[in-house]
């Protein structure tokens, strides 16, 4: 029993990422991920709409009449993401500003309702709580790794704090202003991947398509 | 499971899940409006100190906003007016409304806004011998984006005491370069009206050359923004003009406000 309550929690971490295996969450992922602090709120925001939506879903999954079984998984995530939302307004209201409208958009992330369609459906309330919070790891490592590379590059502070001295406020580092932008977690989230695929191989993906060989030149005139 | 798919059953589930939903909804919204609320108006109020940078770290907001007195401008006759709750009004909102707001032409809409509000929230701080300061609201189109800040001038209606914008996307690192320090840095001092009482401050593309005598109205532009700066120096002769708030500083100059 304890392995598997290790397996729930932290396969999805590495072996099962939401992000860089499923691909799910891209889009708050480009969003939110400028600043460090930002991100840490989204991911624990995120981790924890996840692991209570899915333990609320679990527990009257045997209610649920399959043909309305959607729209009860969304009215629950959506309550927990208001409430969310309402509580960050009152004790965090600076970084809930940054947020603006990605916390109503949790509604909207696919780990979030993949794992109370996938998961929760099918098991018991505390092996789903554990399902949501090692998906909500998952997504909140990659978040803070592409954070930590976009904060640093990109404004050359941490968490706020100066860590390289900028040039325009008289230091020698010029920030990479790509990085401040959603494109550029395009490209260190494909580098991420690539880094975790090459490590465990087992991720790698059959490709759909062989590349055809140069067609020769007698077929084509 | 077959029970389950009842019609009756589906309409209870839906029904109950609807009403424990929103119970929990609506009880968190209103515990927690106290706090959101005081955090807004905590917000509000740096917001304009901070635009004005007159923030100071080490003494709480409310501390500082104690000595700043709110006041509504009717920008038409450019007099204080009672007409509107300093506490409640909107200029936001009053400025899309038609019934109150002045619809601009085009020569008018300098910073490209569309309408302005009837009236507008002004904050003086007040010293030991009258008005110390008086920061005023401003708003503009940039390049993305309409710049929101706020602009205050020292005792003597004139000089530019600080400015900043709260609310902008501008891009990163070039136009986001209006909440550099050091650029809002160079507005201190500089001189918003002429001999002649026309509205002068403005962003001058590249640097200011200190040695001439119109340098007192010149504000280095950012470089990489040209939209934005031309934005920024739109907008500044936009509010400070006829149709901002230049006959209440006038007027307030002459006391008559």
């Amino acid at each position: 029993m304890a392995t598997k309550t290790k397996d729930i929690l932290f396969k999805p971490v590495f072996d099962n990422n939401p992000i860089a295996l499923q691909i799910l969450g891209i889009c708050s992922a480009l969003a939110v991920t400028s600043s460090l602090k930002v991100s840490m709120v989204m991911a624990i925001a995120l981790t924890l709409v996840t692991a209570f939506s899915s333990m609320f879903v679990s527990m009257i999954r045997h209610h649920i009449p399959s043909s309305i079984r959607i729209i009860v998984q969304m009215t629950i995530i959506a309550s927990l993401v208001i409430v969310v939302d309402q509580i960050l307004k009152a004790v965090a209201y600076d970084i809930s500003k940054q947020l603006s409208v990605f916390v109503g958009l949790i509604i909207t992330n696919c780990i979030v309702m993949g794992r109370a369609e996938a998961y929760a459906m099918k098991n018991p309330p505390v092996a789903s709580f554990l399902d949501g919070i090692g998906n909500g790891l998952g997504y909140s490592l990659l978040l803070v790794v592409l954070a930590f590379v976009r904060e640093l590059f990109g404004s050359g502070k941490l968490f706020g704090f100066e860590i390289l001295s900028l040039q325009s406020a008289g230091g020698w580092y010029v920030p990479n202003g790509l990085l401040l932008l959603p494109p550029s977690a395009f490209f260190l989230i494909g580098l991420f991947i690539w880094a975790l695929r090459t490590w465990k191989k087992s991720q790698v993906e059959a490709p759909d398509y062989k590349i055809a060989p140069n067609t020769p030149k007698e077929e084509v005139a | 499971m077959a029970s389950n798919d009842s019609t009756s059953k589906t309409i209870i589930v839906a029904l109950a899940l609807c009403i424990v939903c929103s119970v929990f909804v609506s009880a968190a919204a209103v515990m927690l409006r106290p706090a959101q609320q005081a955090n807004k108006d905590l917000d509000r109020k740096t917001n304009i100190l901070a635009a004005a940078g007159l923030l100071q770290q080490d003494v709480s907001v409310e501390k500082q906003f104690e000595n700043v007195t709110t006041r509504a401008v009717d920008l038409t006759t450019g007099k204080f007016t009672d007409a509107v709750d300093v506490a409640s009004y909107d200029q936001r909102k009053a400025s899309k409304e038609a019934s109150r707001s002045k619809d601009l032409t085009e020569e008018e809409d300098l910073a490209k806004i569309g309408r302005r509000a009837d009236y507008a929230l002004v904050y003086i701080i007040e010293g030991a011998s009258g008005i110390d300061k008086v920061i005023l609201p401003i708003k503009g189109y940039g390049l993305w984006s309409t710049l929101y800040g706020f602009v205050a001038l020292e005792s003597d209606l004139n000089t530019v005491a600080g400015l900043g914008f709260y609310e902008h996307a501008e891009t990163p690192g070039l136009g986001g370069e209006v909440d550099n320090p050091l650029w809002k840095a160079k507005w201190v001092g500089k001189k918003t009206y002429d001999e002649n009482n026309h509205a002068a401050l403005t962003v001058i593309k590249g640097s200011v050359d200190n040695s001439r005598p119109e340098s007192v109205h010149q504000v280095d532009g950012l470089s990489g923004a040209t939209l934005t700066s031309r934005g920024v120096d739109n907008l500044i002769k936009f509010w400070m003009g006829e149709n901002g708030f230049a006959s209440f500083l006038a007027n307030l100059r002459a006391g008559e406000a």
